[in-house]
């Protein structure tokens, strides 16, 4: 197949389209939007997954010792657990230092309640561990645990978990839908070119009578589906791209609420276009085929 | 050129079109297909260029087993036959030179070939000045000339046309005939169905009667036949 053949299948296609112009609308719209929801989803993903590896770094243990344990019983016991295999560090909050965080996070507006509490500092020792490799985190949590004197600990993991579940599931029902829109889209897009077979039955009736191939005859509808597809991938990523660089230089690059970084504009531009442009193709050129062996009678 | 054997076609609806049917046309010949409405003619016109399969018999057009012949060979048979029809089958849309150069183009042919070859075409069907105008603005006899152009337009060795003068006037219709006497003086082979008497018994050529599906009668220089 020669440059020029391609050439001339492709203007044939977009002739198609045009000539049906509110179809191919249709169709490109439902492509678009479907690309569009999942584009949009897809940088959520990007940036939780960032987020994930982002805050598992974070990730420390609280460990609350018993209350009775006093500050030179929590030194030791603070040794003790740097000893644990799996631990990379210890930090020690004294009752007294725990007190003056208490202080700081309550506020002003409490500070004279807290004077008032302050000779009888309840406070358990706390130490902040992490774990050397924070995937592991949950493990040696449950070592700390078995340590005797330890009350309680926070692991962090738990909120996390919560977090991951949660966007799981929106992932699932996400993908679902945009299934479910994908179906759709292939279908508007084949009934599009089935409405161009037959606005051109004439003259593929002469083709076929004056010698064309039947590919010939196929390629401009197939091409068609490929143009809905790309043109219907082209408009989301348009949208996300530059709507997500817009959002990334506005916030500054970190999410607002938990200042975690976020993915860079870039890249996930470079990441949700493959995607996007691979399934719109691939939706445009099954309807394109689909319609071509339904209705092409050749 | 063409050969026929023993061909029989039968219709999906049990229809017998062709009950039979052996005939020899050499080329260069220019042959009448004649007999009564429903007999077979197009039938028979239909086996030669492909657009039906016989259920029994050997064709040969052009060097084409057609009966054997690939669906994806199709193609490569029907451009060496030009096929013309009464309703003249041209795209609205398209001026004469357009109508004419789809045939080539859709065939892949290079671009620098198709302006000469479609001149040349409109030349010989004497349409040259009406390249630009589209067939609503033409007479019947001149779109019919437009498709011959078009089905010539390739050099084919056969031209296959079916009552090509059936929805023209007496006047028209000759001068549709001088176009496809001088194709055929050229030496390419034309089988043409009609049932125009006049042009039968005027134009002396080989006439094949069809009935019922079978040939009757098929003799040189022969008369129409028939009253109608
Ligand atoms: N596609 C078809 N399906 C079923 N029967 C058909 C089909 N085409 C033709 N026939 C039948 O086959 C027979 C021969 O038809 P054909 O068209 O070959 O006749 P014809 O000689 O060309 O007639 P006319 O002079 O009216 O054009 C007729 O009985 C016709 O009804
Ligand atoms: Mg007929």
């Amino acid at each position: 197949m020669t440059i020029r053949m391609i050439g001339r299948h492709i203007r044939e296609g977009l002739k198609n389209m045009w000539r049906n112009g509110w179809m191919s609308f249709a169709s490109v719209s439902a492509v678009a939007i479907t690309l569009l929801i999942l584009g949009a989803a897809m940088v959520v993903a990007l940036n939780a997954e960032q987020l994930s590896t982002y805050v598992t770094g974070e990730l420390e243990i609280n460990v609350y010792l018993n209350q009775q344990v006093t500050d030179a019983q929590g030194q030791q016991v603070a040794r003790e657990i740097d000893q644990l295999s799996g631990v990379k560090s210890v930090q020690y909050i004294s009752k007294e230092e725990g007190f003056k965080r208490l202080k700081k996070m309550v506020g002003t507006q409490y500070a004279s309640f807290m004077e008032s509490v302050n000779s009888g500092n309840t406070l358990p020792v706390q130490l902040v561990v992490k774990a050397a490799n924070p995937r592991e985190t949950t493990k040696v949590a449950a070592e700390i645990l078995s340590v005797p004197s330890v009350h309680n600990i926070q692991d962090g993991e738990n909120v996390l978990g919560k977090l991951f579940s949660f966007l799981n599931a929106v992932r699932d029902v996400g993908l679902a839908f945009v299934i479910a829109l994908i179906i759709t889209a292939m279908f508007l897009i084949s009934n599009t070119i089935r409405l161009a077979i037959f606005s051109r039955r004439r003259e593929i009736e002469i083709m076929k009578l004056v010698g064309a191939t039947n590919w010939f005859i196929r390629w401009p509808f197939v091409w068609e589906g490929i143009l809905i597809g790309v043109l219907g991938a082209a408009i989301p990523f348009a949208i996300i791209a530059y709507g997500y660089q817009f959002l990334y230089h506005y916030s500054g690059g970190a999410f607002v609420a938990l200042s975690f970084p976020l993915m860079k504009a870039g890249l996930v531009a470079h990441k949700i276009g493959g995607i996007l442009f691979g399934i719109g193709i691939i939706i445009g050129l099954w309807g394109g085929i689909m319609s071509v062996r339904r209705f092409l009678r050749i | 050129m063409i050969e026929m054997s023993d061909v029989w076609k039968e219709y999906p609806n049990k229809t017998m079109a062709l009950s039979g049917v052996s005939i020899k046309v050499n080329k260069g010949e220019f042959l009448y297909i004649v007999g009564p409405s429903g007999a077979g003619k197009s039938t028979f016109i239909k086996l030669m260029y492909r657009e039906e399969r016989p259920t029994k018999g050997h064709i040969f057009v052009n060097g084409f087993n057609i009966d054997r012949l690939k669906e994806r060979k199709v193609p490569y048979l029907r451009r060496n036959i030009g096929v013309i029809f009464q309703d003249f089958k041209l795209l609205p849309r398209m001026s004469t030179y357009e109508n004419v150069a789809f045939a080539l183009e859709v065939i892949n042919t290079p671009a620098r070939h198709v302006k000469r070859r479609v001149h040349d075409a409109l030349e010989w069907v004497g349409l040259l000045d009406k390249a630009k105008m589209f067939p609503n603005q033409l007479s019947g006899g001149e779109q019919q000339r437009i498709a011959i152009a078009r089905a010539i337009v390739n050099n084919p060795a056969v031209i296959i046309a079916d009552e090509p003068t059936g929805n023209l006037d007496p006047e028209t219709s000759w001068g549709i005939m001088k176009v496809f006497q001088r194709i055929n003086e050229r030496g390419t082979t034309i089988v043409m169905a009609t049932h125009n008497k006049d042009i039968v018994n005027t134009i002396r050529r080989r006439v094949v009667a069809i009935e019922h599906g079978r040939i009757v009668r098929d003799e040189n220089k022969g008369l129409y036949g028939y009253d109608d």
